[in-house]
């Protein structure tokens, strides 16, 4: 376990901006309760820093995830992020995509946010943004990216494609052999 | 002597009373018709003789004028309105007689509408027939007539002799029919059984045999029959449970001995049912009402799981997966049994503490920490199998703790990884006897060496856990050893050899509202006492798995503490311990004949002596 050089946080950060934009800030600036990032074994966790302290007596080879696991690096030092990043994600999302009941089961197979299931969305979200997707019941299901802006998308066909799904909690079911170690 | 006691007069009217019902009777009497006397009587008294014969089918015909008399007598003194000494007297006899009380509530029921259906006149006609000395029993009411408060005592000691004198008849009666009636068999013959090692056995046909033997457990002074002992239905009993339920004998043996023959049949018995399907709500993210009321509209059937938890739902049926709603992917609940709530209640997490999970996956319990924590100070969950640890993340990630650490250890080897916790929650790997409706291979799979194995394991995970707990911690210093096993042996041994080993903890009370207390003593091993403030779980009784759960509060840093041995140290140094000790192979001594047969003669000479023999002069 170590904490992130300047070129992985470089990339993480850029990763996450599209989701959260400037609040990213409140991840890093918490004066009463600091956090900081932490690397162990490609996997990028999120984590309260006396955690951290507490984790540094767990030896690497021992150690399986500590606090949140926000995603992974690629192999070709791309970073990934992981449904189980949600959490923060939703907390400071930026623009936001509210399903209607309907879509939430097709949601949650794995298909892309139709036309037809979005029951609201920000007004200002722009073409390919990361976007936050909820239940109407302000229920986070998952992220993705938009595929039109929003005023295009009001004139979009019922079963055109408004964001393309990037990660959803049914993941917790459907990857769970590979998404944790 | 209750039944003496009972037969004690009551408290007799007072004069007034007297007098009231002697003037009620004159006035009847004069109302009364002379004619029909004797006759309805007569005939009153046989139809009563035979419906009690009908009744009576099991007696032999010898007793048949005994009642007979008695419920004549019933019937004159009824109108009489004697003191009520009588009825009672006469109830408690033939109580004693049939001892079946609803015979006997039959019997006066049919009486009185006897009494009913031929009207009132019928009394009268009785008074008639009672100025002439017809019955013996005719004199006492003469005599009542002119009782006065002079002979008052006298005639009630005389009315109280009788009733005795009859209810010993009516004892003695009973006494002879017991003896005389043929007792049930119950055992198959030895033919019959050599009949059924040959092949599959009726099951109907052992259950009512299994059934029957528990009865005669039950009660086996009276039930049991002639020449057969105890053992001989123990055994036969056990290898019905192991051919009926599908048991390796030895571990039917094992379960059957924590319980009384008809409870072990109920344990069993729960055993072939699935516990209900439980769920926690994580209170990190919802709260219980508005899951529930989420569930209910997506078709779930649900109720709380009882008044000792604030989180749990039981699920009774549903139309959608519950494994798989979107509440159950958004982390609003968890599946967990009811029995793993408990030992997270008993260990009562405090917020900022710092809390170890020793065998964490799959994370119910981890989780449970957590979100009573509130996702404050941290959590250490550690297990031993790397493969289970990924349902562990998944569900720690799932439910949103974010202050959990999750480690891949031998347990053993804290406190040398960290140590010095505030609570430390021991769900030790176990035999899985609690959890046999769960997972039926328990059942055959489970040998004597693995009830010598992972005790062996637990004591000594017990010990690192007691190791690595901080005794000075300000809010804490509590450790939470609990297993989903019912043998005594992963349990109150375990338990026991801890408080042996270390001193310096000591049980407390678990603050569980439910469970039974654990077992002191168990087949000649006596526990220290205090094991009964820890707390069992059986199917049978809570509808939860079998479970047990122990709370040690240390009072005291151990010298055991600085010890940087890891697993295999420890491992090495309980083998060599144990050796010494004879610990964990059983906690008996070894035979020594040359000492047994010293002892032997000395009680063979204390014998003799004591039956006027010499000893010295008796060859051997």
């Amino acid at each position: 376990m170590r904490s992130l050089t300047e070129e992985e946080t470089k990339i993480v950060f850029e990763k996450l901006a599209n989701y959260i934009g400037r609040n990213i800030s409140f991840l890093i600036d918490n004066p009463t309760n600091p956090h900081v990032f932490r690397l162990q074994k490609d996997r990028v966790y999120y984590v309260s820093e006396q955690i951290a302290k507490y984790a540094t007596s767990v030896s690497r080879q021992q150690l399986m995830s500590l606090g949140t696991c926000f995603g992974k690096f690629t192999k070709t030092g791309k970073f990934r992020l992981h449904i189980t990043a949600l959490p923060y994600l939703a907390q400071y999302a930026k623009f936001k995509v509210w399903i209607k009941q309907n879509g939430e089961m097709p949601f949650l197979y794995g298909n892309h946010v139709l036309k037809a299931h979005v029951g609201r969305m920000s007004d200002d979200i722009p073409e390919h943004a990361g976007v936050i997707v909820y239940s109407m019941s302000e229920v986070p299901l998952g992220f993705g990216v938009s595929a039109k802006s929003t005023n295009e998308a009001r004139n979009l066909q019922p079963t055109q494609i408004v964001a393309f799904r990037q990660g959803d909690i049914g993941e917790y079911l459907r990857e769970e052999d590979t998404l944790f170690t | 002597m209750g039944r003496r006691a009972k037969n004690k007069q009551g408290v007799p009217p007072t004069l007034d009373e007297f007098q009231a019902t002697k003037d009620k009777k004159q006035s009847k009497r004069k109302l009364g018709s002379e004619p029909a006397a004797a006759e309805p009587e007569k005939k009153r008294a046989n139809t009563t003789k035979n419906g009690k014969t009908d009744k009576k089918v099991e007696t032999k015909p010898a007793k048949k004028s005994k009642p007979a008399k008695k419920v004549q007598e019933d019937e004159f003194e009824e109108p009489e309105d004697l003191p009520d000494v009588d009825y009672e007297e006469l109830s408690s006899a033939k109580k004693a007689l049939f001892d079946d009380s609803d015979d006997n509530d039959d019997d006066e029921e049919e009486e009185n509408d006897e009494f009913d259906v031929e009207g009132e006149e019928f009394f009268d006609s009785d008074e008639e027939g009672r100025e002439r000395p017809m019955f013996s029993d005719d004199e006492d009411d003469e005599e009542i007539e002119n009782l006065n408060a002079a002979n008052m005592e006298a005639l009630s000691r005389k009315l109280d002799e009788e009733a005795e004198l009859e209810a010993e008849e009516a004892e003695q009666e009973l006494l002879e029919m017991q003896t005389n009636q043929p007792r049930a068999k119950v055992l198959p013959s030895a033919e019959e059984e050599e009949l059924m090692e040959q092949g599959p056995q009726d099951v109907t046909s052992v259950r009512t045999r299994m059934i029957e033997i528990v009865k005669v457990l039950e009660n086996f002074k009276e039930l049991a029959e002639e020449g057969t002992s105890r053992n001989d239905y123990m055994s036969r009993l056990l290898k019905d449970i192991c051919e009926y339920f599908g048991y390796s004998e030895f571990l039917a043996d094992k379960l059957f001995n924590l319980f009384s023959p008809s409870e072990a049949m109920e344990f069993f018995e729960a055993n072939e049912i699935a516990r209900p399907i439980t769920i926690r709500t994580n209170t990190l993210k919802t709260r219980r009402r508005d899951l529930a009321q989420t569930l209910v509209n997506r078709g779930v059937n649900l109720q709380p799981i009882g008044n000792w938890t604030k989180v749990g739902l039981q699920i009774f049926d549903s139309q959608v997966p519950i494994g798989a709603t979107p509440e159950y992917l958004a982390g609003h609940y968890i599946l967990q049994a009811a029995s793993s709530f408990l030992p997270v209640i008993a260990l009562d997490p405090q917020e900022n503490e710092r809390i170890l999970d020793m065998a964490a996956a799959p994370g119910g319990k981890t989780t449970y920490i957590s979100a009573m924590m509130k996702n404050t100070g941290c959590v250490f969950a550690n297990d031993a199998n790397k493969a289970r640890t990924k349902s562990l993340i998944a569900n720690i990630h799932r439910l949103g703790c974010k202050n959990t650490i999750v480690c891949n250890y031998d347990a053993r080897e804290f406190p040398k990884v960290i140590g010095g916790f505030d609570r430390i929650l021991l769900d030790a790997p176990c035999s899985g006897t609690g959890v046999i409706a769960k997972d039926e291979s328990v059942k055959v799979s489970r040998t004597e060496k693995d009830f010598i194995q992972i005790p062996h394991l637990q004591k000594q995970l017990l010990l690192s856990a007691i190791d690595s707990v901080d005794a000075n911690s300000a809010t804490g210093g509590i450790i939470v050893y609990s297993t989903c096993s019912i043998a005594v042996d992963e349990n109150e041994a375990v338990v026991d050899y801890a408080l042996r080993k270390r001193p310096n903890v000591k049980l407390v009370e678990t603050g569980l509202v439910i469970g039974k207390e654990g077992f002191t003593s168990y087949r000649g091993k006596h526990f220290n006492p205090k094991i009964s403030l820890t707390r069992r779980y059986y199917p049978h009784t809570y509808n939860v798995d079998g479970f047990y759960v122990a709370k040690f509060k240390k009072i005291a840093p151990s010298p055991h503490d600085v010890s940087k041995a890891g697993a295999k140290e420890k491992e090495s140094l309980a083998r060599a311990e144990a050796e010494e000790e004879g610990i964990i192979h059983g906690d008996f001594a070894e035979f020594d004949d040359d000492a047994d047969k010293e002892l032997l003669d000395q009680a063979m000479k204390r014998g003799l002596r004591k039956k006027g023999i010499n000893p010295n002069t008796v060859k051997k």
